[in-house]
This record gives structure tokens, C-alpha cells and sequence, in this order.
């Protein structure tokens, strides 16, 4: 029965209901979204290099962070002399230079790294013609209408369209290697060393051997690369999810609070025949505490249908700067969050209802 | 009418006083009565005289400031909150002036709202089912109170005051609201129910001829009970 009372509370006034369940969805769609997003540009980007086919890598330090990828620091010589170390079959140094994070643009040695990931797949276009020539995977073309020949400016340099590619091969945007080197400053120099082994069994000793060989620098196996795409190895992102939660409690708070209190409001009369009725103040407590909880429930799913539609919009209109993943996990952990917030909202009402007197709150017009 | 068991409401020397910002204001100064199971008493008075006031502490929505009242052996001067939410559930039912039915529940609900708080849970026995053919109700369960006509909601609304067999039905200006034909109905239906299942009535009005209804009339004024008649 109190389920049933509960539910025609909310079915007598439908649009408050619905605004209510529409204004909590919106936090539920914030957290799933950003939560989303750097899941989703965690799985690409380590996608995408899982694409290049290597199997370690050496940067120029021992960071674990994904997102600041080093400088241009290692000498290119180094590409060749790691080369000769036993049972490496292939060395590729590349240049990744950030131009609208999380977009980078890599410097390539486009033999290397054919040979190193069986090259491009084009959908238009071919391989560099020049130095000036870029190519770009098919997301990026998307989002920038982009077609074979059409020029383009990115770092302060024109660039010729070469070839559309499939995505997935280590970058969405690729240029010669010494002409990056040669806008950064940097001949002579590289970001990062990709290497193909011999045999997959030779892995760890190749890594060990590396390590031993180059002491400062980060020398990892691509299982462990793998590994470092993790949302712990992303500076400030775990802090800044904990601020928008933070924000979506606030804020699902409130609208429970401001809802709910209308709601006591409208029913003081309703309150008081509940009252002469019998009804104890636990149990208008526990009324008005379903009413904000079953809204708190329709705003995460809401909020979750919402993230979808994020998810289809971010796709369509900046399929290459953002990739964004539905991460089933946060589902259960926002509407934890989010019904927390809305029985925390509800209290005031609640004990405000359950504290009415019975006789003004039955002449109440 | 039958009074065996000696009074089922007993009433000495109670007063209510209100508080209005710094002004004390008393409602009753001082009423005794006794009402004895299965009795229907019609209680009448100008407003302010404390007819509702004495409604209200009789049904438990209020305590007495001083004095004795017992009602079905309980004494209500001496109850916690949670004692007249108890009496509320039980002991007494309640038929208000403007019905007061609940807008969002249909009226089968809100009588099953009642007996669900009168902690019954399951389905009302037959006797209760007999009750609501002879309010006339049973094929109107099923619509909310806006698409019931007054003298309906009044019907529903004692229906669900008696759905608990409470020991006592306060009436306050049941057909206050209503035109002569429901009223007479709703007064029928009333009577009916106190001579059928002995169920005790006190039943505020205005109205002398609904007052006639009663076994007996008691006039209050001023807080006062001032004739019995």
C-alpha cells in the first residue's frame, strides 16, 4: 500500500515528477559522460596502439602517464643502435606531438613503420608525396570534412592532405619524421622507440636488457604500455571525476530538497488525514523518502538513456578529438551516488511532513 | 443502545488552551461527559464554542492541557505521541465536514489506506463488503474522489472511518457540505450503522434536525458543556 500511495503521489503531479526526474538525470549524464570519455579515450588510445604491432617501447622516461607523452629528447641514433641488441628484429622512432589534446600528431619514418605495422589502410589517397604531405584516419577526415589534396594548417605549417586511412595504427594524423623534427627544433631527435622482437618469448629479456642498457629512460614492455592506459595514470582525472560527483550530489541534493519540498507543501492537507488516520510520523517519513528515491531512480535511468545519446552525439560530431565508452561499472556506482543524494534532499521535507500537526495541517486550504 | 460495560469515553474537568503568539487561549474550560458504548450523541454548538476542539483530543490529534479523559479505558492526558497515533489506528475513525479523502487514490484505496495503517493487510471480510452495498459505494471504488459526487466522497469517507471497527466514530458536521438529500442519506446511513453494529457516534452539527438523528444532544457553549438533553 505504501508503495501504491507512493507511486499516485507522483502520478497526481506529473510534471513535477518529470522535472524532477528530468533535473537529476542531468548529473547522472555528466558523471556517466565524463567517466565515459576517459574510459573511451583510454580504449582508443591504447587501441590504437596496440595497432602498431611492436612489442616494446622506449620512452624518454619512466613516467607511467599516458597523456604527457616526453618531449623529443632520445637521439635518433639510438633507433639504429637498439637495432643491433639481440633478438630485436625492428627499432621505429616516432615524434607525437600534442596539437588539441588528446589529439597528437606523430612524426613517422613511413618505411619503419610499414614494415613495423603492415603500413595504412587507405579508404583515399596514398602514401607521403612529399614533406609537406599529412595523412589522416578517417575520423579526423570526418570531423574536418577533409578529402585527398585539400590542404590543411596544423602547427603553424600548411599541410597536404596525402591519404584518408582506417583508424586504429598508432595515430590519427601522421607526417614525415624529419619534417616534425624540423618544425619542432628537434633534428635528430625522437619521442618515443617502438620495437618488434624476434619471438614473443624474448620479450622480457629484450626489456631487461634495455633497461640495463639505458638507465633513466622507460623502457616497458607493450603489455605493460597496455597496462599504463588505466584512468590512475591520467593526471588530475580521478580529482576532477571526484568534483563532478561532488557537483552531481549537490545538485541532485537540492533538487530532491526543492522538489520534495513542494511536494509537502501541496500535501499538507493530505499529510493531516494521513495523520488522523493513524499514520505515524516514521511512516510519512518513509513516503516522502520512496517518493525522492523513486525519483532519484528515474533520473538514473534517465541519466543513463542520456549518456547514450552523448555517446552518438560525440561520435557524430567529434568522432576523432573524443571517444567516448558506456561504462556499464558507474551504472550501479551513480545510482548509489544519486539515491544517496536524493534521500539526503528528502530529510528536511520529511521530518518537516512528519512534524506537521495533525489539526493545522487538516485545516490547511 | 447498550451501555453494560459502562462508558466508552469519559470526560472530567478538561480544559484546552491554545497558544496564539503570547496569548493563552482556552478552547475548553472544564467538560465533563460520559458516553456509553453504542451510543449515538449529537453534539451542538455556535462555532468557538470547542465542539471541534473536543473532537480533537477525544480522536487523539491533540492532547488535553489539564484534566481527565478516557477513552475505551485509555487515558489520553497521560499519552505520548506515538499512544494517539495508536488510537487513531484503532480505537477512533474520523468523518470530516469537507470529506477529506485522499485526491490521488482512488476511493477503494482510500479506504484500503486506512485499514493498511489500521495494520489489516489483508481483504476486507464479508461483513465490511455488506457495509459497502449499504453505502451505496461498492461499484464506485474504483474512481478517484473528483469523480464522485459530494454525498459519494461522504459515503467513501465513512467507509473508510469504519473499516478498522474502530471503537468510536467522530463525525465533525458530516453533511455540512451536503444538499438535503445526501444529507438525509448520509444521516440514514449513519443511524443505520449505529443500530446495526452498535458502533459509538458522536457526530458535531449545527443542524438541529440532524442533531435528532442522535440518542441525545449535548449544546456546548464556551467551551462549556451547557445542556444535555
Amino acid at each position: 500500500m505504501t508503495g501504491k500511495l507512493v507511486l499516485e503521489n507522483l502520478k497526481h503531479r506529473p510534471m513535477r515528477s518529470l522535472l524532477s526526474i528530468l533535473l537529476i538525470g542531468v548529473p547522472v549524464t555528466l558523471i556517466l559522460t565524463l567517466v565515459g570519455m576517459t574510459q573511451g579515450i583510454l580504449d582508443d588510445s591504447r587501441n590504437r596502439q596496440r595497432g602498431v604491432g611492436a612489442d616494446v617501447v622506449i620512452k624518454a622516461s619512466e613516467s607511467k602517464s599516458v597523456v604527457t607523452f616526453s618531449a623529443a629528447s632520445i637521439p635518433a641514433a639510438l633507433v639504429a643502435r637498439v637495432e643491433q641488441e639481440p633478438h630485436v628484429s625492428l627499432a621505429m622512432g616516432v615524434i607525437n606531438q600534442s596539437i588539441d589534446l588528446p589529439l597528437m600528431i606523430t612524426g613517422i619514418d613511413e618505411a619503419r613503420f610499414k614494415r613495423m605495422t603492415g603500413g595504412f589502410t587507405f579508404d583515399a589517397g596514398g602514401p607521403f608525396q612529399g614533406p609537406d604531405d599529412i595523412i589522416v584516419d578517417r575520423y579526423y577526415a570526418n570531423q574536418h570534412h577533409l578529402s585527398v589534396g585539400q590542404k590543411i594548417k596544423l602547427m603553424n605549417h600548411d599541410w597536404r592532405v596525402a591519404g584518408i586511412v582506417e583508424p586504429g595504427k598508432l595515430t590519427r594524423l601522421a607526417v614525415p619524421l624529419a619534417t616534425i623534427q624540423e618544425l619542432n627544433a628537434a633534428t635528430g631527435k625522437i619521442g618515443q622507440i617502438y620495437l618488434k622482437v624476434d619471438n614473443p618469448s624474448h620479450i622480457d629479456a629484450v626489456v631487461r636488457e634495455l633497461q640495463a642498457m639505458l638507465p633513466g629512460y622507460g623502457v616497458f614492455s607493450m603489455a605493460e604500455a597496455m597496462a599504463m592506459y588505466s584512468v590512475e595514470n591520467i593526471p588530475a582525472i580521478q580529482e576532477f571525476t571526484v568534483v563532478v560527483v561532488i557537483i552531481g550530489v549537490v545538485i541532485g541534493i537540492a533538487v530532491v530538497a526543492l522538489s520534495m519540498y513542494m511536494a509537502v507543501m501541496q500535501r499538507t492537507r493530505e499529510i493531516g488525514i494521513l495523520k488522523a488516520l493513524g499514520a505515524s510520523n516514521a511512516f510519512i517519513l518513509r513516503v516522502i523518502l520512496l517518493e525522492a528515491l523513486l525519483i532519484g531512480l528515474g533520473g538514473t535511468i534517465l541519466g543513463i538513456v542520456f549518456s547514450f545519446g552523448a555517446q552518438w552525439l560525440i561520435a557524430t560530431l567529434v568522432p576523432a578529438s573524443i571517444q567516448m565508452a558506456i561504462v556499464y561499472a558507474w551504472w550501479p556506482r551513480t545510482a548509489v551516488i544519486i539515491l544517496t543524494a536524493a534521500a539526503l534532499g528528502a530529510l528536511y521535507p520529511g521530518l518537516s511532513a512528519a512534524r506537521h500537526d495533525a489539526i493545522e495541517a487538516l485545516a490547511y486550504e | 443502545m447498550s451501555n453494560d460495560a459502562g462508558p466508552i469515553i469519559e470526560i472530567r474537568d478538561l480544559r484546552k488552551i491554545y497558544r496564539l503568539g503570547k496569548v493563552d487561549v482556552p478552547a475548553l474550560r472544564g467538560v465533563n461527559l460520559d458516553v456509553p458504548s453504542g451510543e449515538f450523541l449529537s453534539i451542538v454548538g455556535p462555532s468557538g464554542s470547542g465542539k471541534s476542539t473536543l473532537f480533537h483530543i477525544i480522536g487523539g490529534l491533540t492532547p488535553p492541557t489539564s484534566g481527565q479523559v478516557k477513552v475505551g479505558g485509555q487515558d489520553l492526558a497521560s499519552m505520548t505521541d506515538a499512544g494517539r497515533t495508536r488510537l487513531r489506528k484503532r480505537t477512533v475513525g474520523f468523518v470530516f465536514q469537507k470529506y477529506n479523502l485522499l485526491p490521488n487514490l482512488t476511493a477503494g484505496d482510500n479506504i484500503a489506506v486506512a485499514r493498511f495503517l489500521g495494520g489489516n493487510n489483508g481483504r476486507p471480510d464479508a461483513q465490511f463488503a455488506e457495509v459497502l452495498r449499504l453505502l451505496g459505494i461498492e461499484g464506485r471504488l474504483d474512481h478517484k474522489p473528483n469523480s464522485l459526487s459530494g454525498g459519494e466522497q461522504q459515503r467513501v469517507a465513512i467507509a473508510r472511518a469504519i473499516v478498522n471497527r474502530p471503537a468510536i466514530l467522530l463525525a465533525d458536521e458530516p453533511t455540512g457540505n451536503l444538499d438535503t438529500e445526501n444529507s438525509q442519506a448520509v444521516l440514514d446511513i449513519l443511524r443505520d450503522l449505529n443500530q446495526r453494529t452498535g458502533q459509538t457516534i458522536l457526530m458535531i452539527t449545527h443542524n438541529p434536525e440532524a442533531a435528532a438523528y442522535g440518542h441525545r444532544t449535548v449544546q456546548m457553549r464556551d467551551g462549556r458543556i451547557v445542556e444535555r438533553g
